[in-house]
């Protein structure tokens, strides 16, 4: 119903009861450290970001062999598993775990070593391959490539560029026989080539093939190529037997993969305990804390900590000038939509949550805005559906969310059956088609899409009231404030002179005429009506530039502030969105309706057809709708009402608790 | 001659869709591009920037909507589809508002969705307030269906 109020707590306790009161604290999650104590000669800092580091280096290694794990061995999803939130632990399972703490992260360490290994071997076996490549155009020389000759002869072995025959070859060495030429193999690129000639003529032979571009098969290796060949083959094999027996052995540690998981958490849980050691103020023997608490908890932590522990405890009200944190508390009914009021701003000082006045009408404008009942039943019947069989397992903001759609699920419902939009027209194009007659179901208030003018005028009439109980926040919110003047001249005149002009708007003839209204105020209502908006006119001019001394600046600020009124008028005539996008679900459902009921003709398949189009296009048109719905309503609710009086600025409590990703603690 | 009122006011409807539609087309593809390239850095923020994506594709559906409504005044969609010269004209002025705000909006609306999604490309947690900019812009398209389809309703009273 409100902001929580907070008190600032300061613990004084025993550093031996350290741990035991940290971790106490971290799972109840209550207090947001604040440490406002600067350090003396007793009480100082100390300084654990080294453990801090190792515990991040380890967080950071086991998400890595998790992301490892699943690119292996994929977990399966279900389409429903987002339901499924964290599942829950005893603290003594947690407390168990420091058992296997070492194990797991040698397990996590491991796995990431054999990727590594996994790659390393994949790029040797890269580079053998392109050796086993290089060598085939050599397969024929059944000499080790590094030969270089015998006692009397000397051998040249090597490629020369182009092709070559060879008689070209022996032309080019004809004076140097007795030689003999062998060609190992030819292509366009280079012709490879072994030569052996008479130890003496040696030199000049090899100027000569040198001449011709002549260049040595560099190796060093004692095989013949072939043999070379078969070697590496051997040793491709080996790197892929390697690769394989890695990605088994990772295979089998996914057994492990839970284990995995719950070490990410530990490591999280103590990584967060560690940062709020770093700011403790610790003299020898004790320890300081101090931060924030709602005060409803503070009886709890009083009770717990002192029938546990010996120490200290001391609550105070926090001073004027400290940046308090926000936290909000409503009722089962409003608290699902805290989240839109946070994404807009959480409320600043002396403001108000506005949650519970929001969520009235929240819930109304979702509703108006998709109004068909069947589609508010589908929403309704699916949000209902996780929030019963999943209710011990869903999340909180998951269980937030499907308790929002659950409310505005079933407000649809409401305005679809006041609309009489049931699938848009469903009825009438069913029994028309396939029965012959005409059947519909009446609403239960009018046909928008007959009567577009008389919603219209419906949807500005709950702008007026929205745009009212705007000012009516502001109204209270100045009241809390005291600041009296401010109710008079920011909120009753600006309520006199609105309802004056609809008053006198309401008593002219055309305004009637237009609005299609069957009943007109009489003109001595309208008059009267008149000259009162026209005095809270002039009040306003005269006060709404107060902050200004000089008379005349503060006549126009007065005048600028009467300007104002335009923006009430945008603000009432921006509810029209409120008609259209209400006609928007039943004509695009009737246009689906229509296409469907094309296929009657085709008689069995034609109802098969008229089935699957109507799945198909309904669905896709309650995901287009429930789009603009809960967009539009979000822009009413933070445009047109918070900017009557609400600006927010604070920031969210973030109390020091366990932030985990996979396990959560069982709530005792 | 006495046809051509059937002819005006289908090129109304037509125009409604099609100018509108455009629009949309082009928004969405817009936003689809920003969208495209935040995905390739944090995948987890598809659902927020989709629906900045979605912004701009209403105004084709209002294009839709009255296109729609006007067939189904004019008597296209079954019925006697006679209608007389200035009635055809009326039509086609009553989509006029839709086509062209329909058309304009939804692309300054797709530049505003852009800009959005880079609001949550860096700040995801402004989400709520990054959506409210891109919807500023659809009052406007709002406004001119409002008139549309008040105007395509009201044709149907009139005596000429």
């Amino acid at each position: 119903m409100a902001v929580l109020p907070m008190q600032r707590i300061t613990i004084c306790a025993l550093k031996k009861d350290r741990k035991k009161i940290l971790e106490q604290l971290q799972r109840r999650g209550v207090i947001e450290i604040d440490m406002n104590l600067t350090e003396d000669n007793i009480f100082r800092k100390n300084d654990v970001s080294a453990a801090i580091t190792v515990l991040n280096k380890n967080i950071a290694t086991a998400k890595e062999a998790l992301q490892i794990l699943d690119s292996y061995v994929p977990i399966k999803k279900s389409m429903l598993g987002a339901l499924n939130g964290r599942l829950e632990i005893t603290p003594e399972e947690y407390d168990k775990f420091s058992l296997k703490h070492t194990s797991v992260e040698n397990t996590t360490n491991k796995i990431c070593m054999l990727v590594k290994q996994i790659s390393e071997q994949k790029a040797e076996i890269l580079k053998l391959k392109a050796t086993w490549e290089m060598l085939y155009a050599w397969t024929t020389l059944d000499i080790p490539m590094n030969f270089s000759g015998t006692k009397y002869t000397s051998g040249f072995i090597g490629t020369l560029p182009n092709i070559w025959d060879l008689d070209s070859i022996y032309a080019l060495l004809a004076e140097q026989m007795p030689i003999n030429v062998d060609i190992i193999s030819a292509s366009r690129e280079q012709t490879c080539i072994f030569v052996l000639c008479v130890k003496e003529k040696a030199q000049i032979v090899s100027e000569k093939l040198r001449a011709a571009g002549f260049s040595y098969a560099s190796s060093t290796i004692d095989k013949a190529p072939a043999k070379q060949r078969e070697d590496l083959e051997n040793q491709i094999k080996q790197a892929e037997n390697n690769i394989t027996k890695a990605i088994s052995k990772i295979e089998t540690l996914v057994a492990q993969r839970e284990d995995i998981r719950f070490f990410v958490d530990y490591e999280t849980i103590r990584a967060e305990k560690y940062n709020v050691i770093n700011q403790l103020s610790q003299s020898k023997n004790t320890f300081i804390m101090t931060g924030y608490i709602p005060e409803k908890e503070k009886s709890i932590i009083e009770t717990e900590l002192s029938s546990n522990f010996e120490l200290a405890l001391e609550f105070e009200q926090p001073k004027e000038n400290e940046d308090v944190p926000v936290k909000l508390e409503n009722n089962g009914f409003s608290a699902p939509l805290e989240g839109i009021v946070e994404s807009y701003s959480l409320p600043g000082k002396s403001e108000i949550d506005p949650t519970t006045v929001m969520s009235l009408f929240y819930y109304m404008l979702f509703g108006l805005m998709l109004s068909d009942a069947v589609y508010g039943a589908v929403i309704t019947l699916g949000c209902a559906f996780g929030l019963f069989f999943y209710r011990n397992k869903l999340e909180n903001s998951m269980r937030n969310t499907l308790k929002m759609f659950f409310f505005c699920g079933i407000s649809t419902v409401f305005w679809g059956v006041m609309f009489g939009s049931y699938l848009g027209d469903i009825v009438d194009v069913v029994s028309s088609t396939y029965f012959g007659k005409v059947l519909t179901i009446p609403p239960f208030w009018f046909f928008p899409v007959k009567e577009p003018m008389r919603m219209l005028v419906f949807a500005m009439l709950i702008g007026i009231i929205h745009l009212f109980s705007g000012l009516g926040m502001k109204l209270y919110q100045l009241f809390k404030q005291k600041d009296y003047k401010a109710i008079i001249y920011d909120v009753v005149f600006w309520y006199v002179l609105i309802f004056g002009c609809i008053l006198k708007l309401l008593s002219m003839k055309m305004f009637a005429d237009i609005l299609g209204l069957k009943f007109i105020l009489p003109s001595l209502i309208g008059n009267i009506a008149g000259i009162i908006a026209v005095v809270a006119a002039v009040g306003i001019i005269t006060t709404n530039g107060r902050e200004s001394k000089n008379p005349f600046k503060r006549f126009l600020k007065g005048l600028y502030a009467l300007y104002g009124i335009t923006g009430y008028l945008s603000d009432v005539l921006s509810y029209s969105r409120l008609l259209a996008l209400g006609l928007a679900t039943g004509v695009i459902a009737s246009v689906i309706n229509k296409m469907a009921s094309m296929t009657s003709s085709l008689s069995i398949i034609g109802v098969v057809l008229f089935i699957i189009i109507l799945l198909l296009g309904h669905t896709l048109n309650i995901g287009i709708n429930l789009l603009g719905a809960y967009v539009h309503t979000n822009r009413l609710q933070y445009v047109e009402f918070f900017g009557k009086f609400y600006s927010g600025g604070s920031r969210k409590f973030n109390p020091f608790s366990v932030k985990t990703k996979y396990y959560k603690f069982k709530e005792e | 001659m006495e046809n051509l009122g059937i002819v005006f006011a289908l090129l109304g409807a037509a125009l409604a869709a099609l100018l509108a539609g455009c629009g949309s087309a082009i928004g969405v593809g817009m936003g689809g591009q920003a969208a495209a390239g935040v995905i390739t850095e944090d995948p987890s923020k598809f659902g927020k920037v989709l629906i900045l994506q979605l912004l701009p594709g209403t105004q084709g559906i209002y294009g839709l909507l009255i296109a729609f409504i006007t067939l189904s005044q004019i008597g296209v969609l079954g019925g006697s589809a006679v209608i007389s010269t200035a009635k055809g004209l009326l039509y086609l002025a009553a989509c006029l508002p839709m086509a062209i705000v329909g058309y304009t909006s939804a692309i300054r609306q797709a530049k505003a969705s852009v800009a959005s999604i880079a609001v949550v490309a860096k700040r995801p947690e402004q989400f709520g307030k990054s959506m409210i900019f891109p919807a500023m812009v659809e009052t406007y398209a709002i406004l001119a269906l409002l008139i549309s389809i008040l105007s395509i309703m009201g044709i149907n009273g009139l005596a000429v």
